[in-house]
């Protein structure tokens, strides 16, 4: 059990910078996903965190420890990459007891821990196996075993579900949700998929171009995303964003947007008397989440139906606004192609973003 | 009508193929039956009677005298001595050659250091460097180590021009194991040596295999480094074998000659149908997926 400091990470490799000043903080027993597109430096983190690739600059504390100069084996932590990583010639259980080996435990000791996690990932029948027998699923319960019974302080994990298919990839996803549950361990997730980070994570880190654009709980990265980046990258259908403007401040937040329809105008968004009078008048960028609008009669958006497209769930629509193209993810409704429909929007949840910098208003 | 007269077609091409292969395999085979039928027959009967027939009495007295009676200069051994020396020679040489390679190939992968690159270019180079480049710089190292004209010598000198190959056939086979192997292998706490024996070594069998074989022929059947190196009782199986076969006084012993190259060509043709298929299987296999 420990906490993990990143303090201003720093990594280069020559003259490419992979990490500019990365700083996260998780607290004992955190679910912390690092996620981003591929080639943003989540893997060089991990490694860096890991101790397999040395850092440029900055500190990582593993349980307030400096660990920057501490070999991977003596930082008690273990790891499960993407290609899983199982020795190819050992069978399961040598391969789960290697490191048990090394660290000089003793055989009987070793089996029986063996035995456990075994039980515990309902692998026990194959144990004798070698790694080329096992299907992918079998493969990732086996990596899995091999980074439970080191009983690491922190665990890491390097994309561990992105070579399996799609249904057996969310039976996974729950599997290491149960893991977290029964160990609290801290642990440290890399993925490209949003949906896993959601799911999965107590913190997120989304990374971009090796900056970390947005660190905080899932709920907040997603309500209130610090930029247009994040807003895009967390939700599919991902987040709207409708160039439109701030009118005259009245004491309540209004915006408003064109549509071919008509201007739209949404009452009561969140924003603070400050910001309200600064951009007062001026253009914003207004972001609205799919599910946020609504069929409404008497609702203040004028909407032409351009797409419909059942989910069966929800059905979604999408139309044309302040020059882009807007999707609504709405209740199965009567929709028609052409058709002009009134929605609403939930104004509270609205997020403003500068046009200027795309960061979010306040 | 279409497809009949296509399958014909067929059918003819078929039948060039097989005549094509089976007059070059006959052309090759020509040698090895010629060797072998002479090498059956007394000497009387090679001088009166044609090279190709069958022999009329079959006798093994020219494989013994070869073996054991052949006189090479005024010593009347065989090549019996000449074998143990080429043994004694082939296999330190194969097991060192083959264990640097391993050990440059593991390194060249997966630690990889600056100039990594470099350092596999020039080994690269080595692979083209004709054999009569060295002799002379080596008969001087070989010389400074007090190790001219001694089987230990060769071995050195088969070690160092082999480990260019042996390393070019690790690194290409280890490229292909995933990097994540070792970092998996540095978190469970293994070390340089550690990694190499228990988990690269093991997985590296198909390609062991083919730099012993190749190894093996190449040490074996070399007669150059051994001809320039060794002399009298110390020299490889390939020069006694020379030394035989050219003998310049009384009748030529076609027979003895015969069973001699064969007696000498027999290891690297027991290493071939022994391990012959794991060689073809090495070359083309990555490693396993794990
Ligand atoms: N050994 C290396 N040498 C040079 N560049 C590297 C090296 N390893 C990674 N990179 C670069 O660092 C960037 C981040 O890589 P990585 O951390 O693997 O991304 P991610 O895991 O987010 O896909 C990439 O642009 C990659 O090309
Ligand atoms: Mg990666």
């Amino acid at each position: 059990m420990a906490t993990l400091d990143i303090n201003r990470v720093r990594k280069a490799y020559g003259n490419l910078e992979v990490l500019k000043e990365v700083n996260i903080s998780v607290g004992d027993g955190e679910f912390l996903v690092l996620l981003g597109p591929s080639g943003c430096g989540k893997s060089t983190l991990l490694n860096i965190i890991a101790g397999l690739e040395d850092i440029t600059g900055g500190e990582v504390l593993i349980g307030n420890r400096v660990v920057n100069d501490l070999p991977p084996k003596d930082r008690d932590i273990a790891m499960v990459f993407q290609s899983y990583a199982l020795y190819p010639t050992m069978t399961v259980r040598q391969n789960i007891e290697f490191g048990m080996k090394i660290r000089g435990i003793p055989a009987e000791e070793r089996a029986k821990a063996t035995n456990a996690a075994a039980e515990m990932l309902q692998m026990t029948g194959l144990l004798d196996r070698k790694p080329s027998q096992l299907s992918g699923g079998q493969r990732q319960r086996v990596a899995m075993g091999r980074a439970i019974v080191r009983h690491p302080d922190l665990f890491l994990f390097d994309e561990p579900l992105s070579n399996l298919d799609a249904k057996l990839r969310v039976d996974m996803r729950t599997e290491i949700k149960r893991l977290h549950q029964r160990l609290g361990t801290t642990i440290v997730y890399v993925t490209h998929d949003q949906i896993e980070a959601m799911t999965l994570a107590t913190k997120v880190a989304v990374m971009k171009g090796g900056v970390v654009q947005h660190f905080g709980p899932p709920q907040e990265v997603y309500d209130r995303p610090a930029n247009t980046y994040v807003a895009r990258f967390v939700g599919s259908p991902a987040m709207n964003i409708i160039p439109g403007r701030l009118l005259a401040s009245d004491g309540v937040p209004t915006v408003a947007f064109d549509t071919p329809q008509g201007e739209a105008v949404v009452r009561g968004v969140p924003l603070s008397a400050e910001t309200a009078h600064r951009f007062a008048g001026r253009d914003v960028l207004v972001g609205i989440r799919p599910e946020h609008f609504g069929l409404d009669p008497c609702g203040t958006v004028p909407v032409g139906v351009d797409v419909v497209e059942p989910t069966g769930p929800d059905t979604l629509i999408v139309f044309a606004a302040g020059g882009t193209e807007v999707v609504a993810r709405l209740e199965p409704f009567d929709a028609q192609v052409g058709r002009q429909e009134r929605f609403s929007v939930k104004a509270e949840k609205v997020v403003l973003f500068d046009p200027a910098t795309e960061t979010r208003l306040d | 009508m279409a497809t009949k007269s296509l399958a014909r077609q067929q059918m003819l091409g078929r039948l060039f193929i097989y005549s094509a292969l089976l007059l070059l395999a006959l052309y090759y085979l020509m040698p090895l039956w010629v060797m072998v039928t002479t090498s059956l027959k007394p000497l009387d009967e090679i001088y009166s009677g044609s090279f190709i027939g069958l022999p009329q009495a079959i006798t093994f007295e020219a494989w013994s005298k070869a073996w054991s009676g052949a006189c090479i200069g005024t010593e009347c051994t065989g090549l019996r001595p000449y074998f143990v020396n080429s043994i004694m020679m082939v296999v330190p040489a194969v097991l060192l050659s083959t264990g640097l390679g391993a050990l440059n190939g593991y390194v060249l992968t997966k630690w990889r250091f600056k100039g990594a690159n470099l350092v596999f270019g020039m080994m690269l180079f080595g692979c083209f460097l004709p054999y009569q480049a060295v002799i002379l710089p080596m008969a001087q190292v070989l010389g400074r180590l007090g190790l001219s004209g001694s089987i230990p010598g060769l071995v050195l000198v088969h070690t160092v021009y082999g480990i260019c190959f042996t390393s070019l056939f690790f690194r290409n086979y280890f490229i292909t194991i995933p990097d994540e192997l070792t970092k998996a292998a540095q978190i469970d706490g293994a070390g340089f040596f550690r990694i190499f024996l228990s988990i690269m070594l093991p997985a590296a069998l198909p390609i062991i295999v083919v730099s012993c074989i190749w190894q093996f022929t190449q040490v074996w059947n070399d007669f150059l480094f051994g001809v320039s190196f060794t002399s009298g009782s110390d020299t490889p199986i390939t020069v006694a074998l020379n030394n035989i076969v050219n003998v310049t006084t009384g009748r030529k012993q076609y027979n003895v000659d015969m069973a001699s190259a064969m007696i000498a060509a027999i290891p690297t043709l027991l290493v071939y149908v022994v391990a012959g298929r794991y060689f073809v299987r090495g070359l083309t296999a990555g490693a396993v997926k794990g």
